[in-house]
C-alpha cells in the first residue's frame, strides 16, 4: 500500500544539514523505495538528491518537513528523523 | 620594473621563489545545437555514457589519492560521486533534453550553471565552497561529453608556481611536489579543499588573492609567502635577497625541528623554560604538536564570536575546549576569555564606534558589563577543565578591582555548575594578562589574586609608549627594547616571583630569537609564541646559560635607548650563537 507520511522535524545536527549529515541523509533516503521530499520555508526538494538537500541550506535548529510516500514510507521517516536528531 | 605586492589568505606555510605558470580556465563553452525528436534517445545515451566514464575516472583518482595521501583526502571525491549520481540533476537534464530539443552538452552546462548560481547566492561559507566541487565534476562530465582531454598539472615539466583562478580537487590531486613548488589562487578560503590539500602536500600557497591571474603573467618571477599570505610579483633585488635568506633559514629550522622536538627547552646550566604555543583555531593543534610545544600559552577565543549573527552556546564552546584539554592531556592549555574590541570587532554586538577603541569598552571591561555572555564562556571552560589541564586568563586587567570582579563572576559560574551537578576542576588556575601599564605597576598587588601572570607585550608596548601600532607615521616609536618596556617587564617578573607565582609572556616579543636571551635573563618562566617559532627559540635557550643571560639582561637594563639595547643584545647573541642567521624581525 502506498502510504504518505508527513512529519515536522527540527534539525539538530551541529553543522545543520550540511557536509556529512547531508551526504548521509541522501544515502539513507536512497535505500528506500518511497518518494522522499523535504520542505523548508517555501522550497521543496527531492530528498534523494544531494544538490536538493544542500540547496535547502537548513541550519541547526531550523524546521523542515519530511514527506515520504510509498510502501516503506514509515521506516524511511523513522530513519531520516533519527539522523536529523543526532549530533553527527 | 617595480615589484607588486599582493595580499591574500595564507593557506599553507613556507616561502618559495619561482617562475609563474598561469593555469588558465578551461574553455568549455558550448553552443546550443537543436535536435529533432528522433535524436533524443541518442543524446540521453551519450549523457549516460559520459556519466559512467566520469564515474570510472573519479573512482580511479580517488583510489590513487587514498593510497598516496591517505583515505581522508580520498573522501573529497565521495562528494563528487554524490553530485555525479544526483537524481535531481540527472532527471532535470534528461527532461530538458526532451522538452527543449537541444543537445545534451548544452542542456547540461546550462543546468550546471543554474545550480552554481543558486549555491553562490546562499550566504553560507560551506555551500560556497561546494560550488567548486560541482563545477569540478561538471567540467569532467562535459569534457567526456565533448570528447576532450585536459593538459593537467601532472604533465608539467618545469618547477613552477601555479597561478590559477581556482584549483579543483582534481587539479590539486594530480599536482606533484616536484613540479609545483607553490601556488596562488584568486578565490578560496582557509578551509577550501585547495588550502587543505596544500597543507598536507606541504606546498606553500596563498588563496583568495582576487587579482592574481590579472596581475601575474607567465614566466614572471614570483615570491609566495604562504605563512603571511603575501605574494610579490617581479621583486626588487633586495626583496629577493631577503626572501631567499628567509627561505634558507626556514629550511634549516625545519631540519632542526625533528631533532629538537622531544628535547626540553633547558639552558646549559639547567634552567627549564616552558615554551608554549599561541593558537586561535583548533586546526592549528597538529602544528603545535609537531613543533614540540609544552602546551598552549594563549588560546584566543574570539573566533567563536566572529562571522555570525548569534552568540556561541555553552555546549559549542565546551566541545572545543574539551577537545583541546583531551588532546594536550596534562600539558597546560591557557584559555584567554573573550578579548573583543581594539582591532578585533564582532558583528554580533553592534558596538558603537569609539574615538579610541584600544582604550575603550573592550575585553574584560565588556565581559564584566555583559555577565550573561561572560558566564556562558566561563561555564564552558569550567566544564572542559574536568578533562585536562586548562587554565583561565583574563585579558586587559587594569587594576585589582577589575580582577576581583572577574573572579567573582567566575565563582558565580562555578556555583551554577554545582547546582546543575556538573563536574569541573575546583583547583583550576586563574591568571591575569599584564598588558596595561597600571597593571604592570601594581603587579605586586595583583599577584595575591592569581596563580600566574602572562605579559601581553603588543598592548603593553603601545600603551606604555603611547604608540598606536597601526599608525605607520609613528611605527618607528614602537620599540620592544625601549628601556621603559624592559623595566616594566622586569618589575612584573619580580613582583610575581615575590608572591611565588610564575610569569610568562605571550606577545610577539616572545617569538623573537634575538630577544629570547634578554627575556630569559629577566627571569621569565614561560614564553608563548606562534608554534613555528618554537624550535628556533628552543635552540637559543639550549645554547646559553642562565648566568650568561642574566648578565646580558643586567647590562641591557643600564642602557638609555631602545636602539642601544637592541644593538647590545644582537652583538652578544652573535658572539654566543654565530650560526643564528637573518636579521632581527
Amino acid at each position: 500500500m502506498l502510504k504518505r507520511i508527513e512529519k515536522k522535524v527540527i534539525v539538530k545536527n551541529k553543522q545543520g544539514l550540511h557536509a556529512r549529515p547531508a551526504a548521509l541523509f541522501v544515502q539513507i533516503a536512497n535505500r528506500f523505495d518511497s518518494v522522499i521530499k523535504v520542505l523548508k520555508d517555501d522550497q521543496v526538494v527531492n530528498g534523494k538528491s544531494i544538490m536538493g538537500i544542500l540547496m535547502l541550506a537548513a541550519e541547526r535548529d531550523s524546521e523542515v518537513i519530511l514527506v515520504a510516500e510509498g510502501t516503506d514510507s514509515e521506516e524511511a521517516i523513522v530513519e531520516l528523523e533519527r539522523l536529523l536528531n543526532s549530533d553527527e | 620594473m617595480n615589484e607588486i605586492i599582493l595580499k591574500g589568505i595564507p593557506a599553507a606555510p613556507g616561502i618559495v621563489v619561482g617562475k609563474a605558470y598561469i593555469y588558465g580556465r578551461e574553455d568549455l563553452l558550448v553552443e546550443r545545437h537543436p535536435i529533432i525528436e528522433d535524436q533524443v534517445p541518442l543524446e540521453i545515451s551519450r549523457f549516460e555514457d559520459a556519466l559512467i566514464q566520469t564515474r570510472q575516472e573519479i573512482i580511479a583518482l580517488q583510489k590513487k589519492i587514498s593510497q598516496e595521501m591517505g583515505s581522508e583526502h580520498g573522501e573529497i571525491f565521495d562528494a563528487h560521486l554524490l553530485v555525479l549520481e544526483d537524481r535531481m540533476l540527472i532527471e532535470e537534464v534528461i527532461s530538458k533534453v526532451k522538452k527543449d530539443k537541444a543537445s545534451v552538452d548544452f542542456v547540461f552546462s546550462e543546468v550546471l550553471k543554474r545550480y552554481a548560481g543558486v549555491f553562490s547566492r546562499i550566504e553560507d561559507e560551506y555551500l560556497k565552497e561546494r560550488i567548486s566541487d560541482i563545477n569540478d565534476v561538471g567540467r569532467r562530465i562535459l569534457r567526456n561529453l565533448l570528447g576532450r582531454k585536459r593538459k593537467g598539472l601532472a604533465d608539467l615539466e618545469d618547477r613552477v608556481i601555479v597561478i590559477a583562478h581556482d584549483l579543483s580537487p582534481s587539479d590539486t590531486a594530480t599536482m606533484h611536489k616536484n613540479n609545483v613548488i607553490g601556488f596562488v589562487t584568486d578565490i578560496g578560503g582557509k578551509t577550501s579543499h585547495t588550502a587543505i590539500m596544500a597543507k598536507s602536500l606541504e606546498i606553500p600557497a596563498v588563496v583568495g588573492l582576487e587579482v592574481g591571474t590579472e596581475k601575474i603573467k607567465n614566466e614572471d618571477v614570483v615570491i609566495v609567502d604562504g605563512s603571511s599570505g603575501i605574494v610579490i610579483v617581479s621583486p626588487d633585488p633586495e626583496t629577493l635577497k631577503k626572501y631567499e635568506v628567509q627561505e634558507q633559514k626556514n629550511k634549516g629550522v625545519l631540519d632542526n625541528l625533528v631533532a629538537l622536538k622531544d628535547l626540553p627547552a633547558q639552558t646549559l646550566d639547567g634552567k627549564l623554560v616552558t615554551l608554549a604555543a599561541n593558537i586561535e583555531f583548533p586546526e592549528e593543534v597538529p602544528s603545535v604538536l609537531l613543533h614540540g610545544a609544552d602546551g598552549v600559552g594563549l588560546y584566543r577565543t574570539e573566533f567563536f564570536y566572529m562571522n555570525r549573527t548569534d552568540l556561541p552556546t555553552e555546549d559549542e564552546q565546551y566541545d572545543a575546549y574539551k577537545n583541546l584539554a583531551v588532546t594536550f592531556k596534562d600539558k597546560p592549555v591557557i584559555v584567554r576569555t573573550l578579548d573583543l574590541g581594539g582591532d578585533k570587532f564582532i558583528s554580533t554586538f553592534n558596538l558603537p564606534k569609539e574615538m579610541s577603541p584600544f582604550m575603550g569598552w573592550r575585553a574584560i571591561r565588556f565581559c564584566i558589563a555583559r555577565p550573561d555572555i561572560f558566564k556562558t564562556q566561563l561555564r564552558a571552560i569550567l566544564r572542559a577543565s574536568a578533562h585536562g589541564n586548562l587554565k583561565i586568563m583574563f585579558p586587559m586587567i587594569s587594576g585589582v578591582e577589575e580582577l576581583r570582579r572577574a573572579k567573582a563572576i567566575l565563582e558565580e559560574a562555578k556555583a551554577e555548575l554545582r547546582d546543575r551537578h556538573v563536574p569541573y576542576n575546583a583547583t583550576l588556575e586563574v591568571g591575569a594578562m599584564i598588558e596595561v601599564p597600571s597593571a604592570a605597576l601594581t603587579s605586586d598587588i595583583l599577584a595575591h589574586e592569581v596563580s600566574f601572570f602572562s605579559i601581553g607585550t603588543n598592548d603593553l608596548i603601545q600603551y606604555s609608549l603611547a604608540v598606536d601600532r597601526t599608525n605607520e607615521k609613528i611605527a618607528y616609536l614602537y620599540e620592544p627594547t625601549h628601556p621603559a618596556v624592559i623595566r616594566l617587564i622586569k618589575s612584573v617578573i619580580e613582583a610575581g616571583h615575590k608572591s611565588n607565582i610564575w610569569v610568562g609572556m605571550c606577545g610577539e616579543m616572545s617569538g623573537d630569537p634575538f630577544l629570547a636571551v634578554l627575556l630569559l635573563g629577566l627571569g621569565l618562566d614561560e614564553l608563548s609564541m606562534p608554534s613555528v617559532s618554537i624550535p628556533e627559540i628552543k635552540h637559543v635557550i639550549r645554547s646559553v646559560t642562565l648566568a650568561q643571560a642574566k648578565l646580558i639582561a643586567d647590562e641591557a637594563l643600564t642602557l638609555s635607548t631602545g636602539a642601544e639595547v637592541e644593538n647590545f643584545i644582537n652583538k652578544k647573541l652573535r658572539d654566543i650563537l654565530p650560526g643564528l642567521s637573518g636579521d632581527q624581525a
